[in-house]
């Protein structure tokens, strides 16, 4: 017997080891894509097409080729011919690995030693890019000699991306024209959806069933068999009274109707879920169903109403099929997830712009979505476990 | 620019306070026509009985026109304009499917779209639910489960330039910036480009898919396994049953509803999946799948309205059972 928990524990314990492993491995392999476009849009642009992100914490290595001082620079000390200078123009930025006088041989002889070129001539190239030529003869010709050195850049970030970025390739604008679709597309729903949530959770009346059963068909309905006739009315009315079909007005009307059976569904279960006691206590005061509706029902669901919020923000912000329809492509209405799909097409391999853009675009979402993942988990959870 | 937040204010604004408007006032107004209170004991009785008929109206009422104009009616004229010709005016009967069935882009696109739903809802809810097994035992579990829940947060076309990034090839010789050819060129292998692939860039795409929903799975088939009662694992374990028995006879059977539930609404997410394909191939190398073939002919050559609309039918019909198993389970709870 004790034997037998003795070996169970063993196994247990190995098993955690598994656990703690096989955990850390999905969230490396869930985390790693991000994690590159963002460490990618911090990169010097030179830098990201020369290696791959990964590699842009540690220092890469380069070897160059410089040309020392001319004859002409050369002093005569303690009887020896001397030429001093630097092999950078800027010094400062890098580091000297090793170095050499032959093309063949670039990194002979290692930083700080004073290699001997033969004929009595020697060269001394240190860590810092100065260096010491001397030899036992006069320099003679007009130019300086040649030599080959490896160096060291140290890993350099930048936000010098996001500048470029937000300002001349519009993606600050686009920003903006995000935010101003969002942010009445998040609100209008809710007001509309919770009055038809209470009627459709306590309030008895004819078809409510009926009603019910329209809105869950709804819910899985996909948006493609909407947008033409939709495009058609736009189109028509547009037409009719003279305007552009386009507009924000019309986008924020349709990002209203495609989410209301979600936040019907979603109130609903909600609302229907309060208890009955207080509704009944505040009906037989003599409250009106707007007074309940307006001064308990609407307070008591504000866990609801953020879920939904929540909700209903991600998805209008990441939409591009509804803003491809309904709004244009001008600067003035391209929205971010339009603007990162005509990058693409433009921009393909600049991976400076695209990284940066595309976490422009990510930023707002995933600040939103840790900072109220609680009510954006809770509101996943009601919304999809009982229905689908 | 400044005239653009303004009238964003002013649309929140008049919105908001549109609504608060229209509900308050129309709830005055019934009180007034059919007062209940100063008029005698029957007249107050009827009239609060035609309040009750009126008033659940007015408060579903603006939903209701915005469901019927912007679905319901939509959905009903897509079907009309299916039978249509190019403009959507001209009665054509079935053409518009028989050209379906006879395109190879149209068949390609059933054939990937078949494919996608194999695979993706079928990964999301088996990687879901190991993960969910693996973060509930460990201390760290929030951690990593966030972490993996937070593709859910990024957009379709953010997600593809993720990916495109790690897709990305450059020519034999040249560092490899992309992380799947340089790890493949790590490893000894070639560079490749992968989603010009015909057949297998399929897979490539739909790795990002599954990347932003395993989070959704995770977190609703996580809820699920901690509602399992103590007493059901307890008493297996008292039997002898090994982890692997536990897991397979005792919890699964237990969240069977729940996974079906994911299963089904990833379904009908990967039927109207178009952003990823448009963003990374834009159905070019036979990577095409049906929504994005239906945006491409609304806008192609001026329009095809009738093509359009017969595809999103069909993708229509595949979401159909769903639709009706839902309402049915929904009937059942007793709505």
């Amino acid at each position: 017997m004790a034997q037998a928990s003795g070996k169970s524990a063993g196994r247990s314990s190995l098993g955690t080891w598994g656990v703690h492993i096989a955990a850390l491995l999905f969230v490396v392999v869930w985390t790693i894509p991000t994690l590159g476009i963002l460490v990618t849009s911090l990169r010097d642009k030179d830098q990201i097409v020369g290696s791959g992100w990964w590699a842009s914490f540690f220092s890469s290595t380069q070897v160059q080729q410089a040309r020392l001082a001319g004859p002409d620079k050369q002093i005569e000390k303690d009887g020896k011919f001397v030429i001093e200078g630097s092999v950078f123009e800027t010094p400062g930025s890098r580091q000297v690995a090793a170095f050499g006088a032959r093309a063949q041989e670039p990194t002979k002889f290692q930083v700080g030693t004073t290699a001997d070129l033969g004929d009595g001539e020697t060269l001394q190239v240190n860590a810092d890019g100065s260096y010491v030529q001397s030899s036992t003869k006069k320099f003679e010709g007009s130019r300086g000699q040649r030599v080959y050195f490896s160096s060291t850049v140290p890993p350099r970030f930048t936000t010098e991306n996001y500048g470029n970025v937000l300002t001349s390739e519009g993606v600050g604008r686009s920003f903006l024209n995000s935010l101003t679709v969002t942010i009445p597309a998040t609100i209008i729903p809710i007001m509309i959806a919770a009055f038809a949530a209470y009627a459709l959770a306590w309030m008895r009346f004819p078809g409510r069933a009926l009603l019910i059963a329209v809105i869950i068909g709804l819910l899985v309905v996909p948006l493609q068999m909407a947008l033409i006739p939709l495009l058609e009315i736009y189109n028509g009315v547009g037409n009719l009274f003279g305007v552009p079909s386009k507009t924000y007005l019309g986008i924020w009307l349709a990002h209203t109707g495609f989410g209301l059976p979600f936040a019907i569904y979603l109130l609903r279960s909600y609302i229907a879920g309060l208890p009955r006691e207080i509704m009944e206590s505040a009906r037989i005061d003599g409250a009106s169903d707007f007074e309940i509706f307006m001064k308990i029902v609407l307070p008591l669901s504000f866990p609801v109403l953020a879920s939904f919020a929540i909700f209903q923000f991600l998805w209008v912000w990441n939409d591009l099929l509804v803003a491809m329809v309904f709004l244009g492509a001008g600067s003035n209405e391209l929205v971010l997830t339009g603007k990162l799909n005509a990058l693409l097409g433009s921009r393909g391999g600049d991976w400076d712009i695209l990284t940066t853009s595309a976490f422009i675009t990510i930023i707002l979402p995933l600040v939103v979505f840790f900072s109220l993942q609680r009510y954006f988990v809770r509101g996943l959870l009601a919304g999809s476990v009982k229905g689908g | 620019m400044a005239a653009q937040i303004f009238s964003a204010i002013l649309v929140i604004l008049i919105g908001v306070g549109g609504c608060i408007a229209y509900f308050w006032g129309a709830n005055k107004l019934v009180d007034l026509i059919f007062p209940s209170r100063g008029v005698s004991g029957q007249a107050a009785i009827d009239n609060l009985r035609r309040q009750g008929l009126i008033r659940p109206w007015l408060f579903i009422g603006p939903a209701l026109i915005l469901l019927t104009v912007y679905l319901i009616y939509p959905v009903i004229s897509t079907v009309i304009t299916s039978f249509q010709d190019k403009s959507g005016h001209g009665f054509v009967g079935l053409a518009n499917y028989q050209w379906a069935l006879g395109d190879g882009q149209f068949r390609n696109s059933i054939f990937n779209n078949l494919l996608w739903l194999l695979v993706v809802p079928a990964a999301c809810t088996f990687l879901g639910l190991v993960i969910a097994v693996l973060t509930d035992k460990i201390w760290w579990g929030t951690i990593a489960k966030s972490l993996i829940f937070l593709p859910l947060a990024i957009s379709f076309v953010g997600a593809s330039v993720i990916w495109k990034f790690i897709y990305e090839y450059r020519g034999e010789g040249q560092v490899q910036i992309g992380a799947l050819n340089a790890i493949v060129q790590w490893l000894g292998g070639d560079p490749e480009v992968w989603i010009s692939m015909p057949f297998w860039n399929n897979f490539f795409l739909m790795v990002i898919l599954i990347w932003i929903q395993t989070g959704f799975a995770m977190v609703i088939l996580s809820s699920a396994l901690r509602g399992i009662p103590e007493e059901t694992i307890e008493a297996a374990v008292i039997d002898g049953a090994n982890p692997f028995q536990i897991f397979w006879k005792i919890m699964i059977p237990q969240i069977w509803g729940t996974i079906i539930v994911v299963w089904t609404t990833i379904t009908i997410l990967v039927l109207k999946v178009f952003d990823i394909v448009l963003t990374m191939t834009n159905g070019q190398w036979n990577s095409q799948v049906l929504a994005n073939l239906m945006f491409d002919w609304m806008f192609r050559g001026g329009g095809d309205f009738g093509k359009g609309a017969t595809i999103a039918v069909i993708i229509m019909i595949a979401v159909l059972p769903i639709m009706i198993w839902n309402i049915r389970q929904a009937n059942r709870e007793g709505l």
